[in-house]
């Protein structure tokens, strides 16, 4: 096994997280670990997720873009500039490196949605926004199921929901 | 105004109180924020940052709990007054490490600091001593509610808060508690806890945070997740985890002192022995040895000594809290000289430990 940093040297250290129900692993030569400052497997650095995930995350990114290189159209930041800090370069860049990060942020975190505070001012409509994707769905789903009587209930509540005829054709 | 004539003297905030403060030193909830529009910190360019700053920094100023506040450009801070905000955990060390285009703005009580242009636009900290997690956190939430109004914070209605490292990505809070345990690292179990503690998604860093040492017992316990929790979930988390943690460090005391109690007394009297005669002493070895000092504190093995004579010296003893004392031109062995003339000094009335604990209430 080789090391995951050099991928030169022969893997001598190992070391495997559990974080909830998933478990990461990483091996490094000697020279990497200590470099990471991963000489003592005691020491509580062990377990600190930034340099798992550091790791984890260029990889990730450029599995997704195929090879190709991306490029933040808002700052010029890329994926390259990610491997090097692990860091992204403004707002935008997680629309343009989204389905890279997506597989990312399923490692790193609880969940990939957030449901914590937001601004006051877009509360309303982010609650909104929520609304209408679940009646969405059961919409679809009663319309799968040839279900049209509730199905017309639920294309009222949309029609309700935004203030205008949902642009789901229900009169086939 | 000069930085040392706002900040609270180290006597005064060794006074400070809080619940469980005799294991838990502080609490901490910081939030990370980034405006709209803008390259994050890190990537951009020097007249971005700055224009960044100069949009932040006056919203921030003009908000009610920032009245009196200390507000500074990094770069007009020297870097001894950048290491005393570090050594008072006030700032973090990459911030002290920033100049032109990041700033700074603490208030009055020092209960609340923002730092402008870390690694985010904005990391705002709410600060309280002892255990008191949800105190901070609804601080904090209070002063992000108010400048929300002033500034156009980049959200994305999927991810949430919108921040530099993918890390800190949906709420952008980071809630953590400084816990002193001693008694764990004395009875060898502190890294059992550490690891069961690391397997509930919380990490454990030392005195400085990221990549530091636990001097002194002394180790900070933070959420790691900031995506797909709300910060209640995230703080009542955090909480059952430091309660279980103080109950192991009471119970680590409570049968050292039973079954070992040599031990205890050895590693206690010899750090008096050694604070209390010393001639030439490490910021290191102090921080250890008032560590020690501390836990017989508690243990009552000190009557009449206050638990804030030891935390007065915490602060006291590190290297910047020094040069600010004395001069700032000082060697490293110079200052070893002056740290132990001052901590003797302080110890001249401390009696040597008892070697029995004061009964009835031991450990309590």
């Amino acid at each position: 096994m080789l090391c995951t940093i050099c991928k030169e040297k022969p893997a001598t250290v190992h070391l495997t997280q559990i974080v909830g129900d998933k478990m990461q692993k990483l091996d490094l030569c000697e020279d990497c670990a200590k470099t990471k400052g991963i000489n003592d497997p005691t020491s509580f650095g062990l377990a600190d997720l930034d340099l798992m995930l550091g790791l984890g995350a260029s990889q990730q990114l450029e599995q997704a873009a195929g090879g190709v290189e991306l490029k933040c159209p808002r700052c010029g930041f890329t994926q390259a500039d990610f491997k090097k800090s692990g860091r992204l370069g403004c707002p935008e860049c997680y629309k343009t490196f989204a389905d890279g990060l997506a597989g990312l942020l399923k490692t790193m975190h609880k969940g990939t949605r957030h449901t914590g505070k937001a601004p006051e001012a877009l509360r309303a409509t982010r609650e909104n926004a929520d609304k209408l994707k679940t009646l969405q769905t059961k919409l679809a789903r009663a319309i799968k199921d040839e279900n049209y009587e509730q199905a017309a209930l639920l294309r009222d509540e949309i029609k309700q929901l935004t203030g205008r005829p949902t642009p789901t054709n229900l009169a086939r | 105004m000069n930085l040392h004539e706002f900040l609270i003297s180290p006597a005064e905030t060794a006074q400070r109180h809080g619940p469980h403060d005799r294991i838990v030193m502080s609490s901490r909830v910081r939030l990370a924020r980034n405006v709209r529009d803008a390259a994050f910190p890190g990537w951009a360019k020097k007249p971005e940052r700055v224009k960044i700053l100069e949009t932040i920094r006056p919203a921030v100023e003009s908000l009610p709990e920032m009245k009196d506040a200390f507000s500074e450009a990094m770069d007009n801070l020297g870097a001894l007054d950048k290491q005393i905000l570090v050594e008072r955990h006030l700032i973090s060390r990459e911030h002290a490490a920033k100049n032109s285009g990041s700033g700074l703005v603490l208030n009055h009580e020092e209960s609340i600091c923002v730092m402008i242009n870390e690694e985010d636009h904005l990391r705002m900290q709410a600060l309280r001593p002892g255990l008191q997690l949800r105190q901070a956190w609804g601080a904090i939430d209070r002063l992000d509610s108010e400048l929300e109004k002033k500034l156009d914070y980049a959200f994305d209605n999927e991810l949430g808060y919108l921040t530099a490292c993918p890390t800190n990505l949906g709420t952008g809070i980071r809630v953590s508690a400084m816990l002193h345990l001693p008694g764990l690292v004395l009875a060898e179990q502190i890294n059992p806890i550490i690891q069961s503690v690391n397997k509930l998604g919380l990490a454990v860093r030392g005195l400085y945070g990221e990549g530091t040492e636990a001097l002194g017992n002394v180790f900070q316990v933070s959420n790691q997740m900031t995506l797909g929790e709300t910060e209640t979930m995230i703080v009542e988390r955090l909480e059952k985890v430091l309660a279980q943690i103080i109950e192991h460090e009471e119970n680590a005391r409570q049968t050292l002192l039973e079954k070992k109690p040599k031990v205890v007394f050895n590693h206690i009297g010899r750090a008096y022995g050694i604070l209390a005669n010393a001639h030439s002493i490490s910021s290191k070895e102090t921080m250890n040895l008032l560590s020690l000092m501390r836990l017989g504190v508690d243990l009552e093995l000190f009557p009449g000594a206050e638990r804030s004579l030891v935390d007065e010296l915490f602060i006291l003893t590190q290297p910047a809290h020094l040069q600010k004392q004395f001069s700032d031109k000082l060697s490293a062995e110079e200052r070893d000289l002056l740290r132990a003339d001052m901590v003797r000094d302080r110890l001249k009335n401390v009696s040597r430990p008892v070697t029995k604990p004061t009964p009835p209430n031991t450990g309590n």
